[in-house]
């Protein structure tokens, strides 16, 4: 049963050089070509974009806490939940793992001394940055109402908001997206250390790798479809325009090609990180390597081929409906693959319960309960009860919370020893991933029947008979809120005075346990040379070594 | 050097380097292509000349990234990112298409749907 | 400190994180086939609405098509062609170890034919258009002869505009980036071991060209030119 071990005799991570001391200044972090950098530079910027865009949540759950909005106009709510999507869509959830794990890890991973292209990667963060300015500004000059997916002819005709200020901001951190697509797609292909064969990679790189396909397929076409959006609004006419024979749903198709795609850039790399966690703490190989592998790539290929469900019932074809909903359920099929391999892996495992395997057997349970109600919405009959309904909303909560965001925290406290060289209170840890369970489940259960009883999404207002329901939601909002802030307490006081860590606290198997914590700036003193089969337990034993 | 079995893609060690009468062959189909798609734009061939200009500009195409970006001396990975690309952008152009062009399609019940049993549950409802 | 702890037989341009210059140059070419592909899905939007539009107002766009003068188009498209040819010519120069004059004069070669097409496209027909009253969104006017069809018309005009000025954009970005070559070129950068700038910014190049090899016919052949009433 492994345990956190903290071995104390190993001279502390000061005395010896490694990423972060190895220079110092504002000028070394801000023009640094090292990923492990760029990771935590990327860490910083999302999680104030995180906080912003939860500050609208707390607003919009503080309104609903009566039928008649206690808070805000209507006018005002549509801002509110306009800036809450926009912002955790694209500028958290989108970069989460990928930016910060994912840059941080994959050329440690594969046995790499960084990724092909550095200074692309900087750039891709000066990229995301000036696009998070863009929306901020909007955000700051009055908001934008048209919700986080834009749809004319409201948002290019009829809306007063800084509708253009926004879609300019995320026409902008799409480009860094794409480049960190492309980045890792080529650092993948071109530098893995010798020995490390495809089949022999971490299911994280699988997962990173079938997201960068998508990041570099999908990111493109919202790109174009915004900036045809912002041409319309400013030329007051375009092609969306049915005044001229446009058509306001090729822009939700543009859209959504995109956008659904999207999902499982957020869902795909939490998986990755999922399949870490469950084999470090069951001290076990997964069971199934190569089912998980190709599922990463399978969820991403047929992802572009289902976005027609989110356009069920807005016009679309009945013909195209049909061909979109059979192509839904069977996009659930890789993702059920995942989850039915994991479990198979913590069978007969040796399963210890650090704060990481919590949040990852909470991933397991919250994301399946996410998905199956994923299959309601697939069906077009139960889709047209459902659709804009709060149920949707509690989908895709339970996908992009209970999943997305656990797998990304569960990431970071699994990580943190080697990011930072110091451990977390693992006491702390547990607690603050139970209050987080209990506080989303609160938060989001509720809405699965709120909707299945009719209360609409996006609005502020609702009939007298939702308010039990939403009074419990809004209060499993705030447990949640303080389930968050408990991790950002306990993390930053680690960075001073936590307990150092060794190389390999978790006595996990990966190239990235066997350089010391925090690594150096060029990852491995020799680049390693892999003989091994992953997730190939029991390992030599643990940080002393 | 570096060892290039761990790195999955085998390539040539030595840069393929084009004869400049490859290049200037291609140059001259690229114009041709050019006077021909011009050309028989003044022909009336009804729908098919747009067929024609398509595929001309399809051939154009393959010359300029067969020859001009070297893909023919650099098969594997190259050809699948192209191919994979045009494949996505399909995948878009197609299935937006499903749905512009069925949207008029009227809606013909199957026999089991009609006649008998949708008025029956129908009487069952209201 | 890493950098100096990998020291090369040839540093010319070589980046540490890479093992060797092969290595590199694979990787720089993988990098910008998937910066392409990008490219062909960002244009692909556009081409989608267009042949979905198309279909759906084909009399409007032949109408939209016969506003368009084909001697500009083809024109253009022949010195985008010989641009590409130039650009290739400049890297095979590179690759064969010319003098870098060589190289430099087949780049400005390519920039001069860019900036033609810029110059015919600017002043020859967009600026005609506006003239003319048929840029969308600036003082557009609907002619009798259009009858009912006279706003797919104007639909048509925006995919005129979007398409060849989003063309136009690339075609700048790719005069910029020639400027960079050739200032390279001038510090002597270039050698027969390494021109991968070169050969990555060519398929840049000659992917822009194809792009408007595509959008010459798309655009200026709708349902031919032919003296029978055009459609």
């Amino acid at each position: 049963m492994s345990t956190a071990t903290i071995d104390l005799h190993e001279a502390p991570a000061e005395s010896s050089t490694n990423y972060l001391n190895a220079t110092y200044g504002m000028k070394s972090w801000l023009l640094t070509l090292d990923h492990k950098r760029i990771g935590m530079l990327y860490l910083g910027t999302i999680t104030l974009m995180f906080l912003v865009g939860g500050i609208a949540a707390v607003l919009m759950r503080l309104n609903l806490l009566e039928p008649q909005g206690a808070l805000v106009e209507p006018d005002t709510y549509n801002k509110l939940f306009s800036i809450h999507g926009i912002l955790m869509v694209f500028f958290f959830l989108v970069p989460s793992i990928p930016a910060t794990l994912g840059n941080f890890l994959i050329p440690l991973m594969i046995g790499a001394r960084d990724v092909a292209f550095p200074r692309l990667n900087l750039m891709s963060w000066y990229v995301f940055i000036t696009g998070c300015a863009f929306v901020l500004y909007a955000v700051m000059a009055g908001g934008v109402d048209t919700g986080w997916t834009f749809y004319p002819p409201f948002s290019s005709s009829y809306s007063h908001s800084h509708v253009v200020a926004a879609a300019l901001g995320i026409f902008i951190a799409g480009f860094s997206s794409i480049l960190t697509g492309l980045n890792f797609i080529v650092t993948i292909h071109k530098m893995r250390a010798p020995g490390m064969t495809w089949f022999r990679l971490p299911l994280f790189i699988w997962a990173m790798y079938a997201t960068s396909l998508i990041f570099v397929l999908g990111t493109p076409v919202i790109a174009v479809t915004l900036l045809l959006l912002g041409a319309e609004r400013l030329l007051h006419v375009g092609i969306f325009d049915p005044a001229i024979g446009g058509d306001p749903l090729l822009f939700q198709h543009l859209f959504w090609f995109y956008s659904h795609p999207a999902v499982y850039i957020m869902i795909l790399p939490g998986m990755g990180v999922i399949s870490e966690l469950i084999t470090a703490f069951s001290r076990k190989k997964i069971f199934g390597y190569s089912f998980v592998a190709f599922s990463s790539l399978a969820i991403a290929i047929i992802s572009f081929v289902v976005w027609g469900h989110h356009m069920f019932v807005t016009g679309q074809s009945i013909y195209a409906g049909l061909v979109f909903s059979v192509l839904s359920f069977v996009v659930a099929i890789p993702s059920a693959v995942k989850v039915f391999n994991w479990t198979a892996t913590l069978y007969k495992g040796s399963i210890s319960y650090e704060a990481p395997m919590l949040y990852a057997l909470g991933f397991i349970g919250l994301f399946t309960m996410g998905g199956l109600t994923g299959l309601f919405l697939a069906s077009l009959a139960t889709d047209i009860h459902l659709n804009s309904t709060y149920f949707i909303v509690a989908h895709f909560h339970y996908v992009m919370v209970g999943g997305a965001v656990m797998a990304f925290l569960g990431g970071i406290h699994y990580w943190w020893p080697k990011i930072t060289g110091r451990m977390y209170p693992d006491l702390w840890a547990r607690f603050a991933a139970f209050v987080i369970f209990i506080g989303f489940n609160l938060t989001f259960f509720p809405q699965f029947m709120l909707g299945y009883l009719g209360m609409p999404r996006r609005y502020g207002i609702y009939p007298e008979e939702f308010q039990v329901l939403n009074v419990m939601s809004s209060a499993g909002a705030s447990i949640l809120a303080v389930g968050y802030v408990i991790p950002l307490v306990y993390f930053f006081w680690s960075w001073n005075y936590g307990p150092p860590a060794g190389p390999n606290p978790w006595g996990a198997t990966g190239l990235e346990w066997e350089t010391a914590s925090p690594p150096p700036t060029e990852n491995f003193e020799h680049t390693p040379i892999v003989t091994e089969e992953p997730y190939n337990y029991p390992t030599a034993e643990v940080a002393s070594e | 050097m570096a060892d290039h079995d761990a790195h999955g893609e085998h390539v040539q060690h030595t840069e393929h380097v084009v004869p400049i009468s490859t290049y200037v062959g291609v140059f001259l189909v690229l114009l041709v292509g050019t006077a021909l798609t011009t050309g028989v734009a003044y022909i009336d061939l009804g729908r098919w000349n747009t067929v024609v200009a398509l595929i001309i500009a399809v051939t154009k195409m393959l010359f300029v990234v067969l020859f001009f970006m070297h893909v023919k001396y650099n098969p594997g990975l190259t050809r699948i990112v192209i191919v994979g690309a045009f494949f996505w952008l399909g995948i878009m152009i197609c299935f937006s298409m499903a749905d512009e062009l069925t949207r008029s399609w009227e809606y013909n019940p199957l026999p089991w749907n009609s006649s008998i049993i949708l008025p029956y549950i129908q009487h069952f409802l209201f | 400190m890493s950098e100096t702890a990998l020291h090369h037989a040839n540093p010319t341009g070589f980046a540490h994180q890479f093992e060797d210059l092969e290595q590199q140059h694979e990787a720089g070419r993988l990098g910008m086939w998937i910066f392409l592909a990008t490219e062909i899905l960002f244009f692909g939007g556009m081409f989608t609405a267009y042949t979905i539009y198309r279909a759906l107002h084909l009399p409007a766009f032949v109408i939209g098509s016969h506003l368009l003068e084909v001697q500009f188009g083809a024109t253009n498209t022949v010195v985008l062609i010989c641009s590409s040819l130039t650009m290739a010519l400049a890297i095979r120069a590179a690759q064969t170890g010319k003098e870098k004059s060589t190289i430099i004069m087949w780049l400005v070669l390519t920039m001069i034919l860019g900036a033609t097409f810029l110059g015919l496209k600017l002043r020859f027909e967009w600026y005609h258009d506006y003239v003319e009253h048929i840029v969308p969104g600036f003082g557009f006017v609907y002619r009798p002869e259009w009858g009912s069809l006279a706003p797919s018309v104007q639909m048509f005009m925006c995919f005129y505009f979007f398409m060849t000025g989003l063309h136009a954009l690339h075609m700048v970005v790719g005069l910029g980036i020639l400027a960079v070559l050739v200032g390279m070129a001038g510090k002597g950068k270039f050698t027969s071991q390494y021109y991968v700038p070169l050969e990555i910014s060519g398929l840049y190049w000659h992917f822009v060209d194809i792009v408007w090899i595509f959008l010459f016919p798309l655009l200026y052949l709708i349902g031919g030119r032919y003296a029978s009433g055009g459609h």
